[in-house]
């Protein structure tokens, strides 16, 4: 079609430049041809091993670098963004059209970075291009949301940059491939821990997570989509290629894959629910690149194209929610499914997908995780991981349908969503039933070789008895009236520190200096006073030396010394 | 709008509630018996536990809801309580 070297950003930015020109169904028709014909292209024509660069003073940036790893998630995010085009038909607003093929561009440069400073390049412009899909919500609490978000993933990147050229220092290589921790040990190796920071911030790992449950819940219906596919997944590709194997991972994983499920149950805001599970699914992921074999990286990166799928769908049928009720609280919703029949029934494949039941795409993926877990003796971990996975189906596959889709009727009539969000969430769902049912479609493109099938006896009936006895909970607990009940309120978390903690000592700090700054101004004040009268008192203060004169004076003073001067020159 | 309101939905009938809780409880039990019908491959001790999956899977979600409704105590405030002092 087009050269082989091309790099696979290049269409997306000028499809964004196109965007800006023109409107409507022409608009909307280059957008959805970008990643159709980008997507082609990289499956028909481009192999592993190509590298391309160019040279900017005498800088070479390393544009393109494929190899199967790259490739996965190269077609991961065409097909994505074919979903999320799609989805957003609708839309007219420029803005967000714009910024989010500007988005899925960064995402694909960063992919496809073969160094480090390329790499940079696209992880501040997927912060930036992002934002807007924030900001285009319109509202202050976006407003504010996109603001603190900005600040935490520019920040990445600038701990990324330090971390690259502190790389450079110690081993004289910018190219992005193994960076690891261990070598040299402890805090000898700073640039590997500022890459490996950079990376866990947008992997959202605990305590840096809140940028993801802060601002995606709050960007616009279908930028939450778009949101939902890169940011995240292209931070898992970074840690797969630069620390695979960093046991460290394993620990980190399995903290995320448990705590953001006990913030879900307790969470009012349904997207907010899916940010958090999105943390614990990125959770799996995670601890599959720290164990580090052949099957545990396999898993973790299957299980990120799964992801992109089943929580875009998930996403996606919360984001037509959206945009026919207006909100997507568990407090307001319920009995949708009389309404919005179609949109229900595709979030219960997703939530279906993400539960990881047989024959459906999380199955296929996450397994592979678990028993990499086992094989290498993880047991503990994988104990996590399995009270995780049945989280999962608590909050994502239960708790999502239930309250938005069924619960009480609370008396909502409204309309199924536009024709162009239940044609994307059907094409979700196919992926995610077809890769569930055809797993070695997806294994075929997974880029290490290993031996793997997930349909066995013990495993299929091991899941379906944990999922099933996992439901069953869920209506014992509502029928005893144990089940915590939706309300309008939130809920505290890592991001108290910044968003209460630090303004409130900053605040106290400032009022705090005020009251000195006013107290010392009144005690100098009152003792300039004194002096001044203890001055006026004194003979000289007859002379008029010591009172204050008016500037009018001071001038008549100046125009005759200027006027004795003029005369002296003329005379003289 | 009249014309939806009025029209009976699937689960507006609670037999059919009824019904689909009913199949769950069928279901959960075949399960259960499938445990000592069916061999797993097991590679843990715990594994080995007859049931230990559908014993893990009801346990583990109790545990997680009642911890969860124990740590709302805690972490819940007012909706509006980021605004306060903007």
């Amino acid at each position: 079609m087009w050269m082989t070297e091309l790099p696979p950003f290049v269409p997306f930015f000028i499809a964004a430049l196109l965007a800006l020109i023109t409107r409507g169904r022409t608009r909307n028709l280059i957008l959805l041809a970008t990643p159709v014909l980008g997507g082609l292209h990289l499956w028909l024509d481009v192999s592993p091993g190509i590298v391309s660069s160019v040279s900017i003073m005498e800088y070479s940036l390393e544009l393109m670098r494929t190899d199967r790893l790259s490739l996965l998630f190269g077609y991961l995010f065409h097909i994505a963004t074919f979903i999320a085009v799609i989805f957003a038909w609708h839309v007219r607003d420029t803005t967000q059209k714009v910024s989010s093929m500007l988005y899925a561009g960064s995402a694909l440069g960063a992919v496809f970075a073969g160094d480090l400073i390329t790499l940079f390049i696209f992880w501040e412009l997927l912060a930036v291009s992002s934002v807007f899909l924030v900001w285009a919500r319109r509202s202050e609490r976006a407003l504010r949301a996109g603001m603190r978000y900005l600040v935490i993933q520019v920040s990445s990147g600038l701990l990324l940059l330090a971390g690259a050229l502190l790389h450079y220092d110690q081993t004289g290589s910018l190219s992005f491939d193994y960076i690891g921790l261990e070598v040299p040990a402890g805090f000898e190796n700073l640039g590997g821990w500022l890459i490996f920071l950079a990376f866990g911030i947008k992997c959202a790992f605990p305590f840096l997570h809140n940028w993801l449950t802060d601002a995606y819940p709050e960007a616009t219906p279908t930028g939450t989509v778009f949101l939902s596919v890169f940011t995240t997944k292209v931070a898992v590709y970074a840690l797969a290629r630069g620390f695979p194997g960093t046991e460290i991972l394993i620990y980190i994983g399995a903290a995320m894959t448990c705590f953001p499920i006990f913030f879900a149950v307790i969470e009012n805001d349904l997207r907010r629910v899916l940010a958090y599970s999105m943390i614990n699914q990125i959770g799996f992921m995670v601890c599959g690149v720290g164990v580090g074999t052949a099957l545990a990286l396999n898993g973790a990166v299957a299980h990120a194209f799964n992801d992109v799928l089943f929580k875009g769908l998930l996403f996606m049928s919360m984001g037509a929610v959206l945009y026919r009720a207006g909100n997507t609280n568990g407090s307001d919703l319920g009995g949708l499914y009389k309404s919005m029949p179609k949109t229900a029934a595709l979030c219960i494949v997703g939530a279906c997908s993400i539960s990881a039941f047989p024959l459906f795409s999380g199955f296929v993926s996450k397994s592979m995780v678990m028993a990499a877990l086992i094989e290498q003796g993880y047991d503990y971990i994988w104990i996590m991981l399995l009270f995780a996975s049945a989280g999962v189906f608590h909050h994502a596959g239960i708790k999502i349908p239930y309250f938005a889709f069924f619960a009480k009727d609370a008396g909502i009539r409204t309309h199924e969503a536009p024709d162009n969000m239940p044609i994307a969430m059907s094409i979700a769902a196919i992926l995610c039933l077809f890769i569930g049912s055809h797993p070695q479609t997806l294994y075929a493109l997974l880029p290490w070789e290993v031996e793997y099938w997930p349909y066995d006896t013990t495993h299929v009936l091991s899941q379906l008895q944990l999922l099933f006895f996992s439901a069953l909970a869920f209506v014992w607990l509502n029928k005893q009236g144990l089940y915590p009940p939706e309300l309008h309120a939130i809920n505290i978390d890592a991001e108290w520190l910044y968003r209460k903690l630090l303004p409130e000592v900053a605040n106290g700090v400032y009022s705090s200096s005020q009251s000195v700054r006013r107290r010392l101004a009144l005690s100098t004040k009152t003792s300039l006073k004194d002096a001044a009268k203890t001055i006026s008192d004194t003979r000289f203060a007859r002379l008029h030396l010591a009172t204050s004169w008016p500037t009018g004076s001071m001038v008549f003073w100046i125009a005759v010394i200027l006027g004795f001067f003029l005369l002296a020159d003329v005379i003289h | 709008m009249s014309a939806s309101d009025k029209k009976k939905h699937l689960f507006d009938d609670p037999r059919h509630v009824s019904l689909l809780l009913r199949v769950l409880y069928v279901i959960c039990a075949l399960l259960f018996v499938l445990d000592f019908v069916l061999h797993r491959h097991t590679k843990l001790a715990w594994e080995e536990l007859t049931g230990f999956y559908a014993i893990f899977g009801f346990v583990a979600c109790v545990t997680l809801v009642l911890v969860a409704t124990q740590l709302r105590r805690i972490l819940k405030r007012k909706e509006d309580y980021y605004d306060v002092d903007d």
